[in-house]
């Protein structure tokens, strides 16, 4: 029997297991619309605006593991995704974006609404799609999910002119997908992993440095196996968090600009550097000249062209982390008479002593709100169990810092691109994943603005999402950067004269407000947001303006030339100005 | 290093716009660039000249492996390879030098593929050593449109320069 493009459609998310898409609509994918009007097992989620369900698809599939999926019409409506493409494509998240575009016979003719979007997202997207031919329908969407969720996952982008979803052709589902082009290598080569394994063996001072990829491979279980079993301390990248616990004793939290001065002082003093997952980000190398000046590098992921494209590697095993990390583990355990535990007793004790003596603090103050207490009381109030997103800027770091994650995917924040307005609509598709969880989008004053009309999707669906807005009354994180670099000319990046009154936003969408200006607030304010589980909440926390993120490494400094708060109040800022 | 790399892709829309993306959005750089059919009409081959040291050659072919449309990437570095390019080139020479063109063309086994009362057009193939060394000598005669088709390279059989 043959059906419409639409209905193909519909049918192939189906088969691919596909119960929400975010979506927007318009001219060209009025056919779409039209058959999820009556589809019962499908739910289409309107967002306010498409970068919105982008981003809400990107946080569906990071708390789910599954594949997110959005719909939008064409022109204005695809350009509004390139964002959040973009942003899926700089933390490997798997998407499956459809774009509406006019009908094949206009294409190239600047028809009313036509965007080039298959042009405009190809360096952003894993691979796209243009479909001129609805028989080519299922096969393309079938492609699609396997691209997106296979080898390093990543969006994909499916253009469909409007008489391809409206014309009609017959449903065939591709039991099997080959595409000759794309054998993604999962299994590591077992020598390289041996090897790995004698390495890691020989060496006294190894540090692994965990990522993404360990999240994204659902590896947490097999890192901890192997960083347990031979004793190994653990750091992790910004995306990395979660993939080991944060409570564990081996943990050293985050490495990097604004990581802890234990784990950047680890990664400078190890003699072998086990990256898993990761892909030497230069927000965490500083220069690369002098990151692990000691150290051998061992670099395990599934994405080859992350291998040896910023650091030197002495030893790269490409396939799937957790494959690997299991060959790693026995390939260990075959090493006869290895004392794990003895060779490494000296450099965990160096690592304690590090730990002790710069941990990761801040001033408390009685009279004003210092942000990071917010986030720990966030943390204890959810006992560390809730799905926490983030925007971008000050208000990320410090949700990195101190929150502790000890599961994956429960950590929410744009990596790679560094995308405000990223952590609001992440946070709906991350409560429509987990609709059991508490969700929290740590917010700065700034990005929340950058999405804030999501709280119309939030209320409506009656999602009890909590937006803890660490109000500075800045754009502080490059408020941070103009005191520290630029002679303290703050240009343009006041806020607090132009902002509105949250409570009264969040109210006016029929959401709830909270607001905390004192310290003895926070507890309750957050306290109170709990009880509310039928709509978001925005909860105003007013902060101290001057709070910054420290540790810090400037730009283009090696990662343990790291400045602290104490430093800059006693005038030490000669390593500030050697560096600009 | 300048290395001749061969890819094998599948020959659909856009992919000529993929891999010439690839190098301009990271900065890589294509000294020539020629593509054409297969002997299956479903893939293309494109013989791409670039440049670049190890480390950037390297980046180069994996990234291009990653396309999804890219199905072999070859290296001709490696590998013991014949190279040859095309090139018309039109000529208005003198009255009195138009035989010495002629010779000229006929010691690098060029043809003339068109001759006008003022211009001769000459084909020649070869590697880039023989066209550099033959566009050097026709040049003092007035070269007046010169067009080449970038190097196409394929390997040699069987013998693998051990590295
Ligand atoms: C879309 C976008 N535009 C600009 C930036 C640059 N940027 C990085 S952090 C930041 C400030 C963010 O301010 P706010 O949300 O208030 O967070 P805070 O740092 O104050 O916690 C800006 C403008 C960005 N990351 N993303
Ligand atoms: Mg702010």
């Amino acid at each position: 029997m043959k059906k419409s493009g639409a209905e193909i459609l519909i049918e192939c998310l189906k088969k691919e297991g596909v119960k929400h898409v975010f979506g927007y609509p318009g001219g060209v994918v009025l056919n779409i619309f039209d058959i999820l009007y009556d589809e019962k097992d499908i739910e289409l989620i309107l967002t306010r605006h498409e970068q919105g369900a982008v981003h809400a698809a990107d946080g569906y599939a990071r708390a789910s593991g599954k594949v997110g999926v959005a719909i939008v019409t064409s022109g204005p409506g695809a350009t509004n995704t390139v964002t959040g493409i973009a942003n899926a494509s700089m933390d490997s998240t798997p998407i499956v974006v459809f774009s509406g575009q006019v009908p094949t016979m206009l294409i190239g003719n600047d028809a009313f609404q036509e965007a080039d979007i298959v042009g405009i997202t190809r360096p952003c997207t894993k691979h796209n799609y243009l479909v001129k031919d609805v028989n080519d329908l299922s096969k393309t969407i079938r492609e699609a999910f396997h691209i997106a969720s296979t080898g390093r996952p990543g969006p994909v982008l499916i253009d469909l002119p409007k008489d391809v979803t409206a014309g009609s052709g017959e449903f065939i589902w591709p039991e099997e997908v080959k595409i000759r082009g794309y054998n993604p290598t999962v299994h590591g080569n077992k020598y390289m992993i041996n090897q790995a394994a004698q390495m890691i063996a020989q060496a006294k001072k190894p540090v692994i440095m965990a990522g993404g990829g360990v999240i994204l491979s659902e590896a947490a279980k097999e890192l901890r196996e192997v960083a347990e079993f031979a004793k190994i301390p653990v750091t992790m990248t910004l995306m990395g968090l979660g993939g080991f616990p944060g409570t564990s004793k081996l943990s050293m939290g985050m490495l990097g600009m604004h990581g802890t001065y234990y784990a950047n002082t680890a990664v400078q003093n190890a003699d072998l550097l086990i990256g898993i997952g990761v892909r030497f980000d230069d927000r965490v190398t500083g220069r690369t000249n002098a990151f692990a000046p000691n150290a051998k590098i061992i670099q395990i992921d599934i994405d080859p062209t992350s291998i040896k494209k910023n650091v030197r590697v002495d030893l790269p095993v490409v396939g799937d982390v957790k494959n690997v990390l299991k060959e790693l583990l026995k390939s260990m355990k075959e090493l006869k008479d290895q004392q794990w535990s003895a060779v490494r007793t000296a450099w965990l004790k160096q690592i304690e002593k590090w730990k002790d003596e710069r941990p990761l603090t801040y001033k408390h103050d009685k009279n004003i709100i210092k942000p990071e207490f917010v986030v720990e009381k966030i943390y204890e109030a959810t006992r560390g169990e809730a799905i926490i997103c983030t925007e971008v800027g000050q208000n990320q770091m410090w949700a990195a810092q101190f929150y502790k994650y000890d599961h994956p995917r429960r950590w929410l924040s744009s990596g790679g691109l560094g995308t405000m307005g990223y952590g609001f609509p992440a946070a709906i598709g991350a409560q429509f994943a987990c609709p059991d969880k508490i969700v929290f989008d740590i917010a700065g004053d700034g990005s929340i603005q950058m999405n804030i009309q999501e709280l119309a999707t939030a209320v409506i669906n009656k999602l009890p999402i909590k937006v803890a807005i660490l109000n500075n009354g800045y754009l502080g994180m490059v408020r941070q950067w103009q005191e520290l670099f630029f002679k303290e000319r703050y240009s343009h990046t006041h806020l607090d004269a132009g902002n509105p009154d949250f409570v009264k936003v969040a109210e006016a969408y029929g959401a709830a407000g909270l607001r905390a200006t004192k310290p003895e607030e926070v507890e309750p304010v957050i306290k109170e947001s709990l009880k509310i589980k039928n709509r978001p909440v925005f909860l105003d926390f007013v902060v101290d303006w001057k709070e910054k993120v420290y540790p810090m490494v400037p730009a283009g400094a090696a990662i343990d030339e790291m400045i602290f708060d104490e430093e800059k109040e006693a005038g030490k800022e000669k390593k500030l100005k050697a560096v600009k | 290093m300048r290395h001749t790399i061969s890819v094998l892709v599948e020959n659909k829309f856009g992919v000529l716009s993929r891999v010439s993306g690839l190098f301009s959005g990271r900065g890589y750089n294509i000294e020539s660039l020629s593509v054409g059919e297969t002997i299956d009409p479903a893939t293309s081959i494109m013989t791409i000249v670039t440049t670049g040291d190890d480390q950037v050659v390297e980046q180069i072919t994996k990234q291009l492996n990653k396309l999804i449309d890219v199905i072999k990437v070859v290296d001709f570095m490696e590998i013991d390879h014949v190279e040859r390019e095309m090139a018309l080139v039109k000529v208005s020479p003198r009255k009195e030098d138009r035989t010495q063109v002629l010779q000229l063309a006929e010691i690098f086994r060029g043809r003339i593929v068109d001759s006008g009362p003022t211009t001769y057009t000459i084909e020649i193939t070869g590697n880039e050593s023989k066209m550099n060394a033959f566009i050097e000598l026709i040049k003092p005669f007035g070269i007046k449109e010169f067009v080449r088709t970038g190097k196409v390279a394929i390997g040699r059989e069987g013998i693998r320069k051990t590295k």
